[in-house]
């Protein structure tokens, strides 16, 4: 569904991802690891549009994305949930809720899907507070059911559960496992938890340095080597 | 004691002017951090849009019907100003986003050819509006006359700020462009057209710019350069309001009309001015922030 092939991408002068092909199959689970500054966040940013991909090409289904605005990624069906959240601080969570619904005419017409706000029951009894008045933890969740609003086919995810309480962690892990079980949504993941990740990961890829270094199922990978481009 | 309440009348209806000129800029400057130094112009726009309004109604429509024009004038100014704006973004200012320096001098120069282009299509000299009949006059009470030509903009200004809340904080198109203005290249991400949303709202501040202009048709002979005496008031408000804040803006307006009337009331016009800036830079030495600022956990 979702083909990366040979992207190339950075900022300003600087290179970071460099010949990176990734593939993502319909309901899948990828994960993506690797240390940080190794170029995990700036590859998402790239299949999402923020960043401007300097060579290679990003298709999605029937649709050839590597010049396209974000916007029209979204309309696409690619979901994002950032590093950092970036929710919107003076809106409330009910309006940040509703710009989810930005990327299709249909989903504006829809409203917020009841599956999106099942997931997270706490933002329910949040909704005029505003977004930047949350904890980090509410705002990742907030930043998640924005992204899951829009009912995406392809879920961008970059580390959602970084430093945010343990018990927040736990059910944002839960939601994944769930949008797995559930297989109408694919799942781009970047996670550091190896423990997580052999619970989920359909299939892994391990970056170092800007570009994929190992791939595959997670037990196909060989664990000396896993160490060496995971341990600091 | 009536005294009191005339100058209290008088600082409403400076605080009124100042809000209807600075409202445009609260969004222009305020909410998109553009600099535009041809909002005054964009005012004088609106100003010739009702001469030319009364013109047109004087011309070609029977006498009776002369009083409705400026009716017409005020949501005319409105879509002139508007266009206006639409293309000024669409051609220079889109160009300037985040480049604060370039865009003041590029605005000012594009103020400039706007004051000569009034210059050459309705010449130097001022011109004069006349005021339709049902504004002339004023409502007797306790003793003194409130006119209604300063009712009228007071109403005015009235409504302007109740349609720019529902539109910024109710509907959908305003909620995108809070979006955007506040986190850009997320808005981006989740599918909303930012060219677009920048466009729009750079039109609807010019837009009320315009509406501005109208309402100064009112209370006094319009020309070429009328905006440039308006310019730095405007700033002023939105400064000393709290940039970013409508609510700042409608503080600030009120302070500034109060301070300035009861001083001028008590010195003489000059002073009076003097001592409302002299206040002015007192107070945002002790709050750069303005009246109202935003606060929030994750602007800290």
């Amino acid at each position: 569904m979702l083909s990366v092939r040979r992207l190339e991408s950075g900022y300003g002068e600087s290179v970071v991802v460099r010949d990176v092909s990734l593939e993502v199959r319909p309901g899948q689970v990828v994960c993506l690891m690797g240390r940080n500054g190794v170029g995990k966040t700036t590859l998402l940013k790239t299949i999402m549009g923020a960043l401007k991909a300097r060579g290679g090409s990003i298709r999605f289904g029937e649709a050839e994305l590597t010049r396209k605005a974000p916007g029209a990624r979204a309309a696409a069906g690619i979901g994002y949930v950032p590093q950092g959240r970036e929710i919107f601080p003076q809106l409330s969570v009910y309006e940040n809720l509703l710009l989810g619904l930005e990327a299709g005419r249909e989903s504006r017409k829809r409203g917020i899907p009841e599956a999106a706000l099942e997931k997270f029951p706490v933002l329910r009894t949040m909704y005029r507070r505003k977004g930047g008045d949350l904890s980090g933890g509410q705002q990742q969740q907030l930043a998640f059911a924005r992204a899951l609003a829009a009912e995406p086919k392809l879920l961008l995810l970059d580390e959602p559960t970084e430093g945010i309480q343990p018990s927040i962690v736990q059910e944002i892990r839960d939601v994944i496992v769930n949008i797995k079980q559930d297989g109408s949504t694919a799942i781009l993941l970047v996670e550091q938890s190896l423990e997580f990740v052999r619970s989920v990961a359909d299939y892994v890829y391990v970056i170092d340095k800007g570009t994929v270094v190992a791939a595959g199922a997670f037990e196909e990978l060989d664990e000396s080597e896993l160490h060496r481009h995971l341990a600091v | 004691m009536s005294v009191w309440l005339v100058q209290m009348f008088n600082s409403l209806s400076v605080s009124s002017i100042l809000l209807l000129i600075a409202l445009g800029l609260a969004i222009t400057f305020g909410l998109m951090n553009v600099i535009n130094m041809a909002h005054g112009e964009l005012i004088m726009i609106g100003a010739y849009t009702a001469y030319v309004m009364q013109n047109l109604f004087a011309d070609y429509l029977p006498a009776s019907w002369f009083g409705a024009y400026f009716a017409v004038a005020i949501p005319a100014a409105f879509c002139v100003s508007f266009l206006v704006g639409l293309a000024l973004e669409a051609g220079l200012i889109r160009f300037l986003y985040g480049r604060p320096l370039d865009s003041l001098l590029a605005t000012w120069g594009v103020g400039m050819v706007l004051q000569q282009l009034a210059r050459t299509i309705f010449g130097a000299p001022n011109v004069g509006v006349k005021s339709p009949e049902w504004l002339n006059g004023g409502l007797s009470l306790g003793g003194s006359v409130l006119p209604y030509k300063r009712l009228f903009i007071i109403g005015l200004v009235i409504v302007t700020l109740i349609a720019m809340y529902l539109y910024i904080y109710r509907s959908a198109a305003g909620r995108r462009m809070r979006a955007v203005m506040q986190n850009r290249q997320m808005a981006a991400c989740l599918g909303i057209s930012t060219r677009r949303v920048d466009a729009m709202t750079f039109a609807i501040g010019s837009g009320i710019a315009g509406v501005a202009g109208c309402a100064l048709s009112l209370i006094g002979p319009i020309g070429p350069s009328l905006g440039t005496y308006y310019i730095v008031d405007a700033f002023m408000v939105v400064v000393l309001g709290g940039v970013g804040k409508l609510l700042g803006t409608v503080a600030g307006a009120l302070g500034m009309g109060v301070f300035n009337t009861y001083f001028e009331f008590w010195t003489n016009a000059s002073l009076g001015k003097v001592l409302v800036f002299a206040c002015i830079v007192a107070f945002l030495q002790w709050k750069p922030q303005g009246l109202v600022a935003m606060r929030t956990r994750s602007l800290d």
